[in-house]
């Protein structure tokens, strides 16, 4: 799963990892803003800032054919907005919707790739994130293998009772919702679970870590320097 | 001498009106090792959910001397320690150490102090190995220890194991029963497996629609109620 591989890719050590997460999540936005908001598509800024990617990756130690592959989950949901700007009749325009969607992507693999969950729910926390949102996320995050085991799970039991397979008919389609909705229920039950067993730890709203956010110079300069180049790339 | 637990008059109704605690009684002492036993749904885990506050119903709760109010509540759940039925609800963390200094750190406990104390508990449960493991990667009988190692990291003084043989295959069990009675703590098991129950306690409490009917020495009250498994043959 790709959550998994992000995990193993954060616990590298690499100039990248060691920064604080806070400088790593500005540096992220910085690119992320300067690339949506870049007018049409130029080849050449848009080579920049893939250059620019692929140097980080290169790094962090991170596989470069990995990043970009993993990247490519966004390319779906972007190619419904760009089917509909290119029968508008503006084909540059939905190749600039998918560029800069991919590129995003990219740049959200790379923050996700190279610092931990919990520490980047941490700086997101000390952002002002509000807190329930980021407990969500992390036990969403967490459990999203076990809500897949669970998926796979119930497509046996389906698949041994005669029922849906790849191609659903009538019948399976209304199973497939049924499977949905239990997994629905069983996912929030599940969510429960985990909040009643977070709280019996001592649990009281804040995510406190064994390493606690040190933002140093070095912090500071690598941040610095994301978001002088996102502009510079974008201004150019 | 001063019991660690004591309940009175427990009741427990859920939100859809199923009365799941009908005035149940309760005290454990020092040392002691009791075992909740009773069919499905006779309200022992909602029972054992009491012990910390994670659910409130009618009636009085102390735990070591300390009434259970929202203020007592941080100071009683250092006291009790609740393994939980599935594993998998107890490791959320990114790796088991991280997982085992989650309760450490919570108590406020400062970084170093917490790591020494998830390491302790790591090596008592024989998982000081898989410390850099990601929690999906084990397997189930060392998800059970390595949970349970996030719960001895708190240094509890009552230990509240839910169904804990749950996915455990037969050698499983016997390692886990035999840790537990390394423990000094006292403890309260909710299980349905007979052997195990006898292996890990000397009293035994039998729950039936959220009462406790029956009471007595494990191995007695378990004859006495035909509890232990027997074949499974129709008559």
């Amino acid at each position: 799963m790709h959550h998994l591989v992000l995990e193993e890719w954060s616990r590298k050590n690499s100039w990248i990892h060691a920064r604080d997460p806070r400088a790593k999540l500005v540096a992220a936005l910085a690119l992320v803003v300067a690339i949506g908001t870049c007018p049409g598509a130029p080849a050449l800024r848009f080579g920049g800032y893939a250059l620019l990617l692929g140097a980080a990756a290169a790094s962090a130690g991170l596989p470069l054919a990995g990043t970009l592959w993993r990247a490519c989950v966004i390319l779906p949901f972007a190619a419904v907005f760009g089917a509909m700007a290119w029968v508008a009749g503006h084909p540059e325009r939905a190749v600039a919707v998918l560029l800069k969607s991919f590129l995003s992507a990219w740049v959200m693999v790379l923050l996700t790739g190279t610092t931990s969950p919990p520490v980047l729910l941490r700086a997101m926390e000390s952002f002002r994130v509000p807190r329930f949102l980021l407990l969500v996320t992390h036990i969403l995050y967490r459990y999203l293998f076990v809500i897949s085991e669970q998926a796979q799970h119930m497509r046996f039991a389906a698949a041994s009772r005669g029922g849906a397979g790849r191609r659903l008919r009538r019948g399976g389609w209304q199973a497939a919702a049924g499977a949905v909705g239990t997994l629905f229920a069983r996912s929030h039950a599940r969510a429960e679970a985990v909040h009643r067993a977070m709280l019996a730890r001592g649990f009281r709203g804040d995510f406190v870590l064994l390493s606690p956010l040190r933002f140093g110079a070095a912090d500071g300069l690598f941040a610095a320097w994301a978001v002088a180049t996102a502009t510079a790339l974008r201004i150019l | 001498m001063e019991p660690l637990i004591e309940i009175s008059g427990l009741r427990f109704r859920y939100e859809d009106g199923t009365e799941a605690l009908a005035g149940v009684d309760f005290r454990l002492y020092p040392g002691e090792s009791v075992a909740l036993l009773g069919p499905n749904g006779s309200g022992k885990t909602t029972f054992v959910l009491h012990l910390n506050g994670l659910l409130q119903g009618e009636g009085s709760i102390r735990v070591c001397g300390l009434p259970l109010r929202p203020e007592t509540l941080p100071m009683i759940r250092r006291k009790v320690g609740i393994l939980f039925q599935d594993p998998d609800e107890q490791l959320f963390m990114p790796t088991v150490l991280e997982d085992a200094a989650f309760g450490p750190l919570n108590l406020g406990l400062d970084p170093a102090e917490a790591l020494r104390a998830a390491r302790e508990a790591l090596v008592r449960t024989g998982m000081a190995a898989a410390c850099d493991r990601a929690p999906y990667h084990l397997s189930a009988g060392e998800k059970r220890r390595a949970a349970l190692a996030g719960v001895l990291a708190m240094n509890p003084e009552i230990l509240v194991l839910d169904e804990p043989t749950t996915f455990l295959d037969p050698p499983g069990r016997r390692d886990l029963a035999k840790l537990l009675r390394t423990l000094p703590q006292a403890k309260i098991v909710v299980t349905h497996d007979a052997a195990f129950a006898c292996a890990t306690t000397t009293r035994a409490l039998f729950f039936e629609k959220g009462r406790i009917v029956s009471e007595g020495p494990t191995a007695e009250l378990i004859r006495r109620l035909g509890w232990d498994a027997g074949p499974a043959t129709a008559d």
